[in-house]
C-alpha cells in the first residue's frame, strides 16, 4: 500500500520513492500494444558527452538508464509517448522521436 | 515480432483517397472540427493514431460542458460522465499544513451542469461518434506521418502509415496534440522546446463508490475536484485530486525544464502528495488501477503558433489552447471551442473557393470573438505569475503560516494583530511586504 500517512512530507522528508509500490508494478497497470519498430532511438555516442542526463530524471516511464560506459540504455516498449525526453534533451541528435505505428503503443483506459 | 500483431479488424476499411478536409487526431478538437464540417455537408476524414479515440489522451480533472451546448442540446443526458463536480477546492499546502478554499454548489449537480469528471477513452469516443454520426469518416490506428504539399507549397493532405497511403484534401486541420508533428513540419511550432510545457503524471486509484461518497462528502453522481499548490518541492506546477465514479485520480503537473534540472523523479512527487496528511485520508486502502503521463502546453496566448497557413489550420493542444491560469485550469473545452471554429472556418473557405491562409483567416477571428482567444488574451500574463518563484515556493508556506498565526491561540500571550502576523509570516518566507503588495496588484490586474 502506498497511501498510509507515514510521515508528513516536508523539506526534511526522506526519499522513499515508491512508498510500497515497485516501478514494475506501476508500469504493469498500463496497457501497451508493443509494435515491432522502435519509435524512439537514442544515439549513445552523443549521450556519452552529456553530463546532465535530463531524460533519466524526467521520463515518467523511467525508460532511460545510464550504462557503465557512459552511454544511455533505452527501452521503447513501455513508453507513454508524452514527448518529455526529446523536449528536454539538450543534445541535438541524441534522441530521435516519432509516434509508434498506428494502433500500437500505449492505450490509456482511464486517462 | 515482439508484442501481438494488430488484428486487421482494428483498422477501419480503406478510405477514399480524397476529401474536402482531413482532420488529424480524434481528440476533442479534432472530433469537434470533423463534426462541424460533416454537419456542413463536407466530406471529412478523421484520422486517429490510437486504436480508438481517447486511447492516447490524459487530462487533469474537469471537462466544463457549456461549450457542448453548441454540439448537442441536452448533451448531459447522454455524455459518458463519471461524476458532476459540485465541490471545487483550491488547496495551498506545505509538508505539514494546508489551507483550502472550498466551494460547493448544489446547482452544479443539476442540469445544465457546470463541469464533470470523465474518462477520456469514453468521452473522446462519444465525441468522435457525434462526428461519424454526422457523416465524418473515422480512420483509427493510423498515423498521419507528414504533410502533402501542392506545387505552390500549400498543404494538400497528409501522408499516412497505412499501406494505402496518402489522403488528399483541400484543407488539413491539425489536431494532433501537444507534440503536433504536422505543425512542426509546417514550421509553425519549434521542433523541441521544453519551456512553456508541463508534464502531468497521474495515478487512477480504485475505491468503492460508497467510500468515495463518504470521504469526499458527496452522494449519487456528485463529484469533487481539488487543485493544489505547494506540493511539488518547489518545481513550478501543482497537484490535483478528483473523483470518478469508482476511482479517484491524483497527480501532479510539473514544469518540464525545472523538473529535468531537479533530479527528482515525477512519481516521487505523486507519492509525496498521496502521503500528505491532508490527502492521505482520502486515499487510504486505494489500489493503483492505471498510471499515466502526458505533456501540457501551458504557455497560453503568447506561445500560440500561427493558426492558419495555406491549406492548414491548427487547433487544440497543437495550438497551445490549454488555459493554465491558476484558478482556471481548462483544456478540453478550449480544444472543443477551437475545433468547432476550425471546422466552420474550413467550411467557409471551401464555400468561397479560397483555402489559402487569407481564406482561412476567419478561424482566428472566430476564436477572438468567443471565449477561446478572448479568455486567453485576457489571461495572457497569468501563466508567468502562477509559475513564478514567489507563488510557487514562498506563498503557500506564507499563507499557511499566516492562517496558523491567526488561529493558534497563544494564551496567556495576547493575540497578535493581523499586520504583525502577516509581517512575521512574510519575513519567515523571505518575502518583502512590498513584493506581496506588488504581486497582489499584479494578480488583480490579471484576474480582476
Amino acid at each position: 500500500m502506498s497511501t498510509g500517512p507515514t510521515s508528513p512530507s516536508g523539506d526534511d522528508r526522506t526519499p522513499s520513492p515508491w512508498r510500497g509500490i515497485s516501478f514494475e508494478e506501476r508500469m504493469a497497470t498500463v496497457d501497451f500494444r508493443v509494435g515491432e519498430r522502435a519509435h524512439i532511438t537514442v544515439d549513445s555516442d552523443v549521450c556519452r558527452s552529456c553530463t546532465t542526463r535530463e531524460c533519466v530524471t524526467a521520463c515518467p516511464a523511467d525508460l532511460f538508464a545510464p550504462t557503465a560506459d557512459g552511454g544511455i540504455l533505452f527501452n521503447y516498449e513501455e513508453c507513454f509517448e508524452c514527448g518529455t525526453c526529446y523536449m528536454i534533451c539538450n543534445h541535438e541528435g541524441a534522441i530521435a522521436w516519432t509516434y509508434p505505428d498506428g494502433g500500437h503503443g500505449v492505450v490509456f483506459h482511464h486517462g | 515480432m515482439p508484442g501481438e500483431p494488430m488484428p486487421m479488424a482494428d483498422r477501419t476499411a480503406a478510405p477514399a483517397a480524397e476529401f474536402d478536409v482531413v482532420v488529424v487526431g480524434a481528440g476533442p478538437a479534432g472530433s469537434s472540427a470533423a463534426l462541424a464540417l460533416a454537419r456542413a455537408g463536407r466530406s471529412v476524414a478523421l484520422v486517429e493514431r490510437g486504436p480508438f479515440p481517447g486511447s492516447k489522451n490524459v487530462y487533469g480533472g474537469v471537462v466544463y460542458g457549456r461549450v457542448l451546448d453548441q454540439i448537442v442540446p441536452r448533451w448531459w443526458e447522454e455524455v459518458p460522465v463519471e461524476r458532476w463536480v459540485v465541490r471545487r477546492s483550491t488547496m495551498m499546502m506545505t509538508g505539514s499544513q494546508s489551507l483550502s478554499v472550498d466551494y460547493r454548489s448544489e446547482a452544479w449537480g443539476e442540469a445544465p451542469y457546470n463541469g464533470m469528471t470523465t474518462l477520456r477513452s469514453h468521452f473522446d469516443s462519444w465525441l468522435a461518434d457525434k462526428a461519424t454520426g454526422a457523416g465524418a469518416e473515422l480512420i483509427t490506428s493510423t498515423v498521419a506521418s507528414g504533410l502533402l504539399f501542392d506545387v505552390d507549397g500549400a498543404v494538400a493532405g497528409v501522408r499516412t502509415d497505412r499501406p494505402d497511403g496518402d489522403l488528399r484534401a483541400k484543407v488539413v486541420v491539425a489536431c494532433d496534440g501537444v507534440n503536433s508533428f504536422l505543425a512542426k513540419e509546417a514550421g509553425l511550432l519549434p521542433a523541441a522546446e521544453a519551456t512553456h510545457h508541463t508534464l502531468g503524471v497521474k495515478e487512477v486509484l480504485d475505491l468503492p463508490r460508497e467510500v468515495i461518497d463518504e470521504r469526499f462528502g458527496v452522494r449519487g453522481d456528485q463529484g469533487v475536484d481539488i487543485e493544489i499548490l505547494g506540493c511539488t518541492r518547489g518545481i513550478p506546477g501543482g497537484g490535483f485530486l478528483y473523483t470518478n465514479r469508482d476511482t479517484v485520480s491524483v497527480g501532479v503537473v510539473l514544469s518540464l525544464p525545472q523538473l529535468a534540472a531537479s533530479g527528482t523523479r515525477p512519481e516521487e512527487l505523486v507519492a509525496d502528495l498521496k502521503a500528505h496528511p491532508s490527502i492521505a485520508p482520502y486515499l487510504r486502502g486505494a489500489r493503483l488501477r492505471e498510471y499515466a503521463a502526458h505533456l501540457i502546453p501551458e504557455g497560453g496566448y503568447d506561445t500560440m503558433p500561427t493558426l492558419a497557413t495555406d491549406g492548414l489550420l491548427v487547433a487544440g493542444d497543437a495550438a497551445a489552447m490549454t488555459l493554465a491560469a491558476g484558478v482556471w485550469l481548462e483544456g478540453v473545452n478550449f480544444a472543443i471551442g477551437s475545433g468547432l471554429a476550425a471546422g466552420r472556418a474550413a467550411d467557409r473557405a471551401i464555400a468561397r473557393g479560397d483555402w489559402s491562409a487569407a481564406g482561412l483567416a476567419s478561424y482566428r477571428q472566430g476564436l477572438e470573438r468567443q471565449f477561446v482567444l478572448a479568455d486567453h488574451r485576457r489571461l495572457r500574463r497569468a501563466p508567468s505569475l502562477v509559475l513564478s518563484e514567489r507563488v510557487q515556493q514562498r506563498y503557500p508556506g506564507l499563507v499557511c503560516d499566516l492562517v496558523e498565526g491567526m488561529f493558534t491561540v497563544t494564551n496567556p500571550t495576547p493575540k497578535a494583530g493581523g499586520l504583525r502576523v502577516t509581517r512575521r509570516a512574510a519575513a519567515k518566507h523571505g518575502v518583502k511586504l512590498r513584493e506581496l503588495a506588488a504581486d497582489t496588484v499584479r494578480a488583480l490586474r490579471i484576474f480582476g
